[in-house]
C-alpha cells in the first residue's frame, strides 16, 4: 500500500494556483464576443408592477437589448422556479417567477435586464429603464406579519402564514405538571448571511455547432443547477453543461439556483452571444438569500437535581418573500433543539411567516445555531436559579456514550428517524473544559475584577446532523500516462474537497498524491451530482472515492497478477506501479496496465476482465452522521462602551474520523469567525416598509483579524459506524455553538450587574443599554 | 465617454492604453491586461481583495481610476509570484493553510508584503492590525496570521522556504 495520507495533516494541492493569481473564478473566464448584463431591480419591497418602458435604455450606444419578464423563452415565461425541497405543511407554492410579472415582493427582485457591451454601459443603461409601479403595504418584521390584520406580503395569499408543524414527542404537559422548577426564556437570533467574498457569477455560452450550453455559475450545486435550467429552458440536460470552477466561498446561499442563472443562458441562447453576469456586493446584500430571525418562546422543566424533564414552545421563523428550499430550515432547528441531552418530553410548534424581504435559506449552520443558543441559555437558566455549576448541569443531562445509538424521538430532515449513530458528549465536554482552563476561570475572573476588569467564560454544546443523502458521486479511472483520473460531483468553494479526495483515492489506488488529475463542479464530468451543503462532501463523496478507489485497486491487481504471472495476493501496488512480491519481484506500471485495460480492437477481453481500469461509485447514507462539540468562549467585557473582546476560545469537536486535521482545524476555525459575526456583529437591517439598512460592508460588520482569536482546536474523534470511513460532517460545527457560547460568556462578565441577554446580535449598544437599565452605571461608576 | 491616454507599468512591464477616465484600476488590470488574480470582493473599498502595491504602497485598486494610476508602477499577485514556484510567503501560506477559497488570498499576500517589508519583525498583534484592511471569510485568520509570522522569521533566517 502507498504512503500512509488518510488522517495526515497534508498541504493541499489548491493552493499553489490560488496563491499565484493562476486562480480562475467565473469573471476570470475570458471569452470572446462576450456580453455583459446588469439587472433592474425593484427599489420598493411590495408594489404591483404597472408598466416598462426600456425606450431610453434601448436608445444608448452599446445597448443590444433590454429583456422583461414576457420577452423570455417558456416555459420560463409563465412558470414560477421549481420548489426544491417539497413539504406537505406548506400552504402555498412559494417561489418566484425569474423576473417579476405582476408584482415585486421584496427590494432588489429583479424585473428586467439589460444586455451591453460592458458592464458599465449596461449599468448606465439599467438605470435609464423607466419601472412604473404602485406601491402596496408591505411587511417587514415576521411578528407583524402573523398579528392580525396585518397587510399580506402576497396580495394573491391570505394569510402570511407559509406554514405551521409540529415537531413532538412524550408527554410534556405532564412533564411539565410534575417539575420541580420551570424556566421560561424568550428569544430572538438573527442571522445575517453568508457573504461569501467572492459575490455570485454567472456567464454562459452557446456553441450552436453542438447545440450544447455552457454555463459557468458561481455555485455549490452544479448538479441541481443543470436541473433547474433544464426545466425553465425546456432543454435536455444533455444539452446542458454547468461547470462551477473555483468559488470564492459558499456558506449556503451559493447552494441556492436564483433566478439569474436561469435568465443569463436565456439570454445566451437568445442573442447568440456569451452573456456575463458579476453580482456586485450591493445586490448581494439585496439579492442573496440569508438566514434571518427567528422568535423563540421556550420553556424548560427540570427536577430538582436540574435533570430535565421536558422542554416545550413556540418558534417563529421569518422565511422572507418565497420559500425556495421549503421550510428545511425551521425543521432542521426544531429537531436539533434536544440537542446532546436526554430530554424525555419536547414539544415545540413553528409558525413560518412570509415577509416582503429577500428569501432565507440554509447559512452556515442552518437553523442549527438558534436551535443550540434556545437550548443552552435555557440550561444556563437552570444553572443561575438552582445555584449550580454551568457545566455541572450539562453533565448530569448528558445522554451517555452507552447509549448510543441513541434515539431522540423525532424524524430528521432527511425523513429518518433522528438517530445519534455515536459521539462521547460528556467527554467531549471534559476536554473543552480542560483545555480551557475552566477550573482556574474564577480565579481569573476575580483577579480581573481587583484590577477593574470584566471577564466572563460561557460554554455551548451541540450535535448537528451532517452528511446528508441522497448521494454523490465519485469516478475512478487510470489513465494511459499512468496518471489516476477522478471525477465527482463534490464541489470546492474552500473546503479542500480536492485535497481530501485525492488522499483518500491515493492511498486506495497506490498512487501518488499529486499524480491524481481532479474534476470537480463540472456536470460534464460526472452524470449525477448533489453539491455542498450540509457538511455532505466528507460522508458522501469521501466515501464513493473510497469504494471506487478500491475497485480500481482490485481491478489493477488482477490485471497485474494476469500480466505478470503471479498470484493476486502477491501483487503490491505503490507510486503508481504493480510490484510483484515474488522472484526478482517484476514490476509494470498503471499507464502499461491502462492500455492493456483498453484491450486490442476486435479481440475479446479476457473472461472476467472490466473494461478499462475504471469504476464509479454512487454512495448513498442511509441516515445523517451526528457530529457534536463543545466549545468555550472567555470573553472580556468594556462595561463603558460595550465592546467585547474574545480573550480565549477552546474547540473539542467530534467529526468522526479526520481525513486531514489541517482542513479540519482550518474548517473549525472559520466556522468559530462566522458564529463570532453571529453573535456581535451581523445584523441586516430594514426599516419599517422592509427597506434594507446594511447594504454594504460598511454597514453590515463582518469579523476582521482583530475579532478572531485563534482557537485550540481538540478532536475528540468517536468513529461513525454508519460509514466505511467513519467519518462525519465538519463544516458548520464551528459556527454552531459560537453564539451560545459568546453570550453566556458577557453575561458571565457582566455578573456583577446580573444582566441577562437572549438574543443576537448582541451590539455594544445594547449591552450599553442593558447595563443602564440594569442601574450598573450608577451603582457601580458613581464613585 | 470620455478616453484617455494611459502609461503604466505592472510587474515590471510598461503599457500604454488610451482607456475610459471611469475605468477603475481594478478592471483594467482584470480585464484590459488579463490579471485576473486581483479580485473585488465589495468594490467599495472595505474588504482588500483587490489591494495591489502602487509604488511600492498598498492601495485599493476598486476606489481608484485606471487613469489615476498613470505614471505609476503597479505591483498585483501575478508579480509577487517567483518563475519557478512559490515565494517565501506564499509557501508559509501552503505550509500554515492561510487560504481556504482563495478570493481574499491575493489582497492579503500583498498586505503582508508591505507590512513585511517595513516590520521585518511583527509581533501576532501588529500582524492582526495590519490585516484589519483585508476581510477573509473563510479561515477566521487563524491560519494568515501564522503564516505571516512564519514568512517574518523564515526572512529574517534568510531561509528562503
Ligand atoms: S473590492 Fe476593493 S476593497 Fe473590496
Ligand atoms: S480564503 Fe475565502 S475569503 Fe479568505
Amino acid at each position: 500500500m502507498g504512503a500512509k495520507h488518510f488522517g495526515a495533516r497534508v498541504t493541499r494541492l489548491e493552493d499553489p494556483a490560488l496563491l499565484s493569481g493562476r486562480g480562475r473564478f467565473v469573471d476570470d473566464v475570458k471569452l470572446p464576443g462576450v456580453l455583459h448584463a446588469c439587472f433592474v431591480r425593484s427599489p420598493y419591497a411590495h408594489a404591483r408592477l404597472l408598466g416598462i418602458d426600456a425606450k431610453p435604455a434601448l436608445a444608448m450606444n452599446g445597448v443590444h437589448a433590454v429583456v422583461i419578464a414576457n420577452d423570455l423563452p417558456d416555459p420560463m415565461r409563465n412558470q414560477a422556479m421549481p420548489l426544491l425541497l417539497p413539504n406537505p405543511s406548506i400552504s402555498a407554492l412559494c417561489t418566484q417567477h425569474v423576473l417579476a410579472r405582476e408584482e415585486v415582493y421584496y427590494v432588489g427582485q429583479a424585473v428586467a435586464v439589460v444586455i451591453a457591451d460592458s458592464r458599465y454601459i449596461a449599468e448606465d443603461a439599467a438605470a435609464a429603464v423607466a419601472v412604473h409601479y404602485d406601491m402596496l403595504p408591505a411587511v417587514g418584521d415576521c411578528r407583524d406579519a402573523v398579528a392580525e390584520g396585518a397587510a399580506r406580503a402576497h396580495a394573491a395569499l391570505g394569510s402570511n402564514v407559509l406554514s405551521m408543524f409540529q415537531l413532538a414527542y412524550g408527554d410534556v404537559d405532564a412533564a411539565f405538571a410534575n417539575a420541580a422548577h420551570v424556566f421560561e426564556e424568550e428569544i430572538w437570533q438573527h442571522r445575517g448571511g453568508g457573504m461569501a467574498l467572492e459575490t455570485r457569477a454567472v456567464l454562459a455560452s452557446h456553441d450552436a455547432a453542438t447545440d450544447l450550453l455552457t454555463v459557468w455559475s458561481g455555485t455549490q450545486t452544479p448538479h441541481i443547477g443543470r436541473r433547474m435550467m433544464a426545466d425553465l429552458l425546456g432543454r435536455e440536460l444533455e444539452s446542458i453543461r454547468v461547470i462551477a470552477p473555483d468559488v470564492g466561498g459558499g456558506f449556503g446561499p451559493k447552494a441556492i439556483f436564483y433566478p439569474e442563472e436561469a435568465v443569463i443562458p436565456a439570454l445566451a441562447l437568445k442573442l447568440g452571444r456569451p452573456v456575463k453576469w458579476i453580482e456586485d456586493r450591493r445586490e448581494h446584500f439585496l439579492c442573496a438569500t440569508q438566514e434571518r430571525d427567528q422568535y423563540w418562546d421556550v420553556a424548560i422543566a427540570v427536577d430538582a437535581e436540574a435533570k430535565i424533564l421536558g422542554l416545550r414552545g413556540r418558534m417563529l421563523h421569518d422565511t422572507g418573500a418565497f420559500a425556495p428550499w421549503g421550510i428545511i430550515m425551521p425543521y432542521i432547528a426544531a429537531a436539533t433543539v434536544p440537542g446532546p441531552y436526554v430530554i424525555p418530553a419536547y414539544r415545540l410548534d413553528t409558525m413560518v411567516a412570509l415577509t416582503n424581504k429577500v428569501p432565507t435559506t440554509p447559512v452556515r449552520g442552518a437553523g442549527r445555531p438558534q436551535a443550540v443558543f434556545a437550548m443552552e441559555r435555557l440550561l444556563d437558566r437552570v444553572a443561575r436559579e438552582l445555584q449550580l455549576d454551568r457545566g455541572e448541569v450539562r453533565r448530569r443531562n448528558f445522554i451517555q456514550p452507552e447509549q448510543m445509538p441513541y434515539e431522540v424521538g423525532l424524524i430528521f430532515r432527511d425523513g429518518k428517524p433522528l438517530v445519534y449513530d455515536s459521539g462521547d458528549y460528556p467527554r467531549g465536554q471534559d476536554r473543552a473544559l480542560a483545555d480551557a482552563d475552566y477550573q482556574g476561570f474564577r480565579a481569573r475572573q476575580r483577579a480581573a475584577l481587583d484590577e477593574g476588569r470584566f471577564i466572563g467564560i460561557g460554554i455551548g454544546n451541540y450535535v448537528e446532523g451532517t452528511g446528508l443523502g441522497p448521494f454523490e458521486g465519485v469516478t475512478v479511472r487510470v489513465l494511459p500516462s499512468g496518471k489516476v483520473a477522478v471525477a465527482t460531483g463534490a464541489t470546492n468553494q474552500g473546503q479542500g474537497t480536492r485535497t481530501t479526495l485525492s488522499q483518500i483515492v491515493a492511498e486506495q489506488v497506490g498512487c501518488r498524491f499529486e499524480d491524481i488529475v481532479m474534476t470537480l463542479g463540472d456536470t460534464g464530468a460526472i452524470a449525477q451530482g448533489v453539491g455542498a451543503f450540509a457538511s455532505r462532501q466528507a460522508v458522501n463523496a469521501g466515501c464513493s472515492a473510497l469504494v471506487a478507489g478500491q475497485s480500481v485497486r482490485a481491478q489493477l491487481i488482477a490485471l497485474a497478477a494476469r500480466v505478470l504471472g503471479v498470484k493476486e495476493s502477491d501483487v503490491d501496488l505503490d507510486n503508481g506501479q504493480a510490484i510483484a512480491q515474488t522472484g526478482n519481484k517484476p514490476v509494470i506500471g498503471f499507464g502499461e496496465l491502462a492500455r492493456l485495460a483498453q484491450g486490442i480492437p476486435g479481440v475479446s477481453l479476457p473472461a472476467g476482465q472490466p473494461a478499462g481500469l475504471e469504476h464509479t461509485a454512487y454512495f448513498t447514507p442511509s441516515q445523517a452522521a451526528y457530529c457534536s462539540g463543545t466549545h468555550v468562549a472567555e470573553v472580556e467585557v468594556d462595561a463603558m462602551t460595550g465592546g467585547v473582546k474574545i480573550l480565549r476560545y477552546t474547540v473539542a469537536h467530534d467529526a468522526g474520523r479526520v481525513v486531514n486535521p489541517l482542513i479540519v482545524d482550518g474548517q473549525v476555525q472559520g466556522g468559530v469567525a462566522h458564529g463570532i459575526g453571529n453573535a456581535l456583529l451581523e445584523w441586516m437591517q430594514y426599516d419599517e416598509n422592509a427597506q434594507p439598512l446594511t447594504t454594504s460592508f460598511a454597514d453590515y460588520l463582518i469579523p476582521m483579524a482583530t475579532d478572531v482569536p485563534t482557537c485550540a482546536i481538540a478532536h475528540v474523534e468517536t468513529v461513525n459506524p454508519m460509514n466505511p470511513l467513519g467519518v462525519k460532517g465538519a463544516g458548520e460545527g464551528g459556527t454552531i455553538p459560537a453564539p451560545a457560547a459568546i453570550i453566556a460568556a458577557i453575561e458571565d462578565a457582566l455578573s456583577p450587574f446580573d444582566v441577562h441577554f437572549a438574543e443576537t446580535p448582541l451590539t455594544p449598544e445594547r449591552i450599553v443599554a442593558a447595563l443602564r437599565v440594569a442601574g450598573a452605571y450608577e451603582k457601580f461608576f458613581a464613585a | 465617454m470620455s478616453k484617455q491616454p494611459t502609461r503604466l507599468t505592472v510587474n515590471g512591464k510598461a503599457h500604454a492604453r488610451v482607456v475610459e477616465s471611469r475605468l477603475t484600476l481594478a478592471d483594467f488590470l482584470r480585464h484590459e491586461l488579463g490579471l485576473t488574480g486581483t479580485h473585488l470582493g465589495c468594490e467599495h473599498g472595505v474588504c482588500g481583495a483587490c489591494t495591489v502595491l502602487l509604488d511600492g504602497r498598498s492601495a485599493r485598486s476598486c476606489l481608484m481610476f485606471a487613469v489615476q494610476a498613470n505614471g505609476c508602477e503597479v505591483t498585483t499577485v501575478e508579480g509577487l509570484t517567483p518563475d519557478d514556484g512559490l515565494s517565501v510567503l506564499q509557501q508559509a501560506f501552503v505550509d500554515n493553510h492561510g487560504l481556504q477559497c482563495g478570493f481574499c488570498t491575493p489582497g492579503m499576500l500583498i498586505t503582508l508584503t508591505e507590512l513585511l517589508r517595513e516590520n521585518p519583525a511583527p509581533s501576532e498583534d501588529e500582524v492582526r492590525e495590519a490585516l484589519t484592511g483585508n476581510l477573509c471569510r473563510c479561515t477566521g485568520y487563524a491560519g494568515i496570521v501564522k503564516a505571516a509570522l512564519d514568512a517574518a522569521e523564515r526572512l529574517r533566517n534568510g531561509r528562503g522556504s
